[in-house]
């Protein structure tokens, strides 16, 4: 092998036998308690959330605390598990708030001094409690953190954040105030629902004004936590967007097979058949970047930022780009209300917008790369 | 018997000391490794190999090259190695095996092609070159043209199909030879490509004779023989391993970095999406690569040739605008007949237009495309409305 100006870690790409079981059990529980039909029925509630899933999927499988230390009350697994559980979430758009609790909230806490720490990550390993991080889900790795929230003075809160995901079925609120990293009991803020183009992910203005909050973490280790949480937060999205992105290649193919017109299946029309191999190739690549990122944060590779930046940059477009295909390919029940692609292009764009852009990260590329801009 | 890790670096620290490399002539040490099974081990003992898991001939290179041993310079002999080696381990008599796959592996007798026709690209299967048995003598005699023939002027043996019952529909009446290039009637003339050069060839082919005994497979069998070698010319196009910014995207990266007066926002936007694409390929590859070795080979392979044609075209289009005024030069355009094919080599311009071919060669990517939409995806054939008439009826 000749050498190059950038040379990359050796990384695991392969699912193991244990993550395949992983993927079997939540899949298997997706798949009865959780399907579209359901999916659409909550989220015409208003109230997406399923908390009886979530305590089966957290607590029952025991998801929520596969990045969590056995000492800490987790798994003790890692990144990599964790990517298959997203991978199953977003082939079935499901309405959880793992990616905010398990991971980005997770992973601010894991980052902290544990001894002031401890008690509330041991809630959220459990999934007895939900935590939601009070910052927009367009934050980004590598952007500037936003000063939203002061502290009045001995943990005396005020402030807002727009944007926040899942903050509608947290228990406790993560704060970043200029003073450091503060926990907040989610009934201690106002909480404004906002209509979100992703009916599975809800959003809120999160509000304080005078709360009081606990204490975790200095402001700098407080800052590094939630930039080192945007970064897993962004690499483990792409698994999401991979099995969004799945779920819309496995239905529209196996549409096109069973849809007639001219007397023959639409799938055999070679326009139709180019697109939906091109988007195979698509989603076999997404699947390589979408490993390469969870394994890189498993392992703690300082290729990861690298890595994170090239699958948000490439899984992002393969997402929406399936889900486009889609509807498009579906004909007219494909722009229905009552089919779920949908909610999976809703899903798909809103993804892109999430923890950063792929200009966004394109631009960490650039960086990591060395190739700036003009 | 299966061979293990450990039994191969025996054989091969058995052989080292047998064969010192640095005391051995080249050819002497390369029939030695053929012989102690160490050429690819997982063709069977007595023809190079030792039966034992393909994942395991890394740990023999690996062995090899720390030693200093010379090798059998595979770029040389990609045809014969690739295509022409695999198809006559299933193919051919035991006599054939014997004598032809060990000069073949030492690069003494180096193969070429002769598949694709002027008339017959894509649809190999209707190709019109007539093989007719001389049954006095035993011979067959083979008049026709084929085309795209890499290595035909260096070759002493080809892999030929012919077509040997026009009266059977074309995929039912097609033979496979071995076909010696030094033969009568045999006449190779350099094909020109939009580069300038001539990397390929046409091989005209008149009354040439070969003996029934270099005929590969039964008599009317040999598209089910060419679809052997035709697999392996994929996996071979598709197995390559680059390092990160490997490949088309390094030259690009290179003059970016180095020569800042070049770079304009524009450019800035379409380098990164092709760089970050061009690792995305990267680990789709390795993924790939690693599957195989974990025995689990997934269907990625019939994509990787589809997604590097595309980018390599792509980027080597995006070098030529960003070298600007050098961008509107080339560096030669005399005739030339490379000894290899490199995709990478010389400048922006032949870049460019050599990349051209990734999209054509080895199956055009419209036809990857139908074969990755029926064989992956399960989507409907597309009509065959000549899969049962004659040959001699299709129209042409």
């Amino acid at each position: 092998m000749t050498d190059s100006p950038l040379p990359s870690a050796p990384l695991d790409l392969l699912y193991s036998e244990t993550e395949e079981e992983l993927r079997a059990a939540v899949r298997s529980l997706l798949a009865d308690r959780c399907d579209a039909a359901t999916v659409l029925a909550r989220a015409e509630s208003g109230r997406p959330h399923d908390p009886a899933l979530w305590d089966t999927l957290a607590t029952g499988i025991g998801a929520a605390g596969l990045l969590v230390p056995e000492k800490l009350g987790g798994q003790g697994a890692s990144h990599r598990e964790a990517a298959v559980v997203l991978e199953e979430l977003g082939r079935a758009v499901a309405p959880l708030p793992y990616l905010t609790s398990s991971v980005l909230a997770t992973e601010i806490l894991l980052a902290c001094d544990t001894a002031d720490v401890a008690p509330l990550l041991r809630e959220l390993a459990s999934g007895r409690q939900v935590c939601a991080p009070a910052v927009p889900l367009t934050l980004a790795p590598g952007a500037p953190l936003p000063a939203l929230i002061r502290d009045g003075g001995g943990g005396v809160l005020t402030g807002t954040a727009t944007s926040v995901a899942d903050a509608a079925a947290a228990d406790v609120l993560l704060v970043l105030a200029d003073t450091g990293l503060y926990a907040v009991p989610a009934a201690s803020a106002e909480l404004t629902p906002l209509v979100p183009l992703d009916l599975t992910r809800p959003l809120a203005r999160v509000t304080l004004d005078a709360a009081a909050g606990t204490r975790l973490a200095d402001p700098v280790t407080a800052r590094a936590a939630v930039a080192g949480a945007l970064l897993s937060g962004a690499g483990l999205l792409a698994s999401e967007q991979l099995g969004i992105a799945e779920w819309c290649l496995t239905q529209t193919v196996g549409y096109v097979r069973g849809r007639h017109q001219f007397n023959r299946p639409v799938g055999s029309f070679q326009a139709l058949k180019h697109r939906l191999a091109r988007l195979w190739l698509d989603v076999a690549s997404a699947r390589a970047a979408a490993r390469a990122a969870a394994d890189a944060l498993a392992t703690g590779s300082p290729d990861a930022p690298l890595t994170v930046a090239v699958a948000q940059a490439y899984c992002s477009g393969v997402a929406v780009r399936a889900a486009e295909e889609c509807v498009q390919l579906h004909g007219g029940i494909g722009m229905t209300w009552e089919h779920p692609a949908h909610l999976y292009l809703k899903r798909a764009k809103a993804d892109s917008l999430a923890l950063g852009t792929a200009g966004h990260h394109r631009g960490l590329v650039a960086d990591f790369a060395e190739l700036p801009a003009p | 018997m299966t061979a293990t890790a450990g039994e191969l670096r025996t054989r091969v620290a058995d052989l080292l000391a047998a064969h010192p490399p640095a005391g051995t002539p080249r050819t002497d040490f390369l029939r030695a490794r053929f012989d102690a099974g160490l050429a690819w081990v997982h063709y069977p003992e007595g023809l190079g190999g030792l039966g034992a898991p393909r994942s395991l001939q890394v740990v023999v290179d690996a062995e090899l090259e720390a030693a200093g041993a010379p090798d059998n310079d595979p770029r040389r002999i990609g045809i014969g190695l690739g295509m022409a080696a695999p198809t006559l381990l299933a193919y051919g008599t035991e006599e054939q095996k014997r004598r032809f796959l060990r000069p073949l592996w030492m690069g003494e007798e180096v193969w070429c092609q002769l598949f694709s026709e002027p008339g017959a690209g894509s649809d190999l299967a209707a190709l019109g070159t007539r093989a007719v048995l001389d049954e006095a003598a035993g011979e067959w005699v083979v008049d026709g043209q084929k085309v795209w023939t890499s290595s035909a002027h260096t070759a002493r043996w080809a892999i030929l199909i012919a077509r040997t019952d026009p009266a059977l529909p074309k995929h039912r009446g097609i033979t496979y030879f071995l076909c010696d290039m030094h033969a009568p009637g045999v006449e190779v003339r350099p094909l020109r490509q939009i580069t300038g050069e001539a990397e390929f060839n046409e091989v005209f082919l008149t009354g040439v004779r070969i003996p029934d005994a270099h005929r590969l497979g039964p008599v009317g069998e040999g598209w089910a023989v060419a679809r052997t070698t035709l697999m392996n010319e994929r996996v071979s196009i598709g197995g390559m391993r680059i390092p990160r910014e490997g490949g088309m995207i390094a030259p690009v990266a290179s003059a970016w970095r180095e020569r800042p007066a070049l770079r304009t926002h524009a450019l800035h936007q379409r380098l990164l999406e092709l760089w970050v694409e061009a690792e995305v390929a990267r680990l789709t590859g390795e993924r790939l690569r690693q599957q195989l070795v974990a025995g689990q080979p997934g269907p990625e392979g019939s994509g990787m040739k589809l997604t590097f044609a595309r980018l390599n075209q792509e980027i080597s289009g995006l070098e030529v605008e960003l070298l600007g005024e050098e961008g509107l030069l080339y560096e030669d355009w005399t005739m030339s007949r490379p000894e290899h094919v490199d995709f990478t080599g010389r400048d922006a311009g032949y870049r460019y237009l050599r990349a051209k071919g990734n999209s054509i060669e080895g199956g055009t990517s419209e036809i990857l495309l139908n074969i990755v939409a029926e064989r992956v995806l399960g989507l409907p054939a597309e009509p065959r409305d000549d899969k049962d008439l004659a040959w001699k009826d299709l129209a042409r």
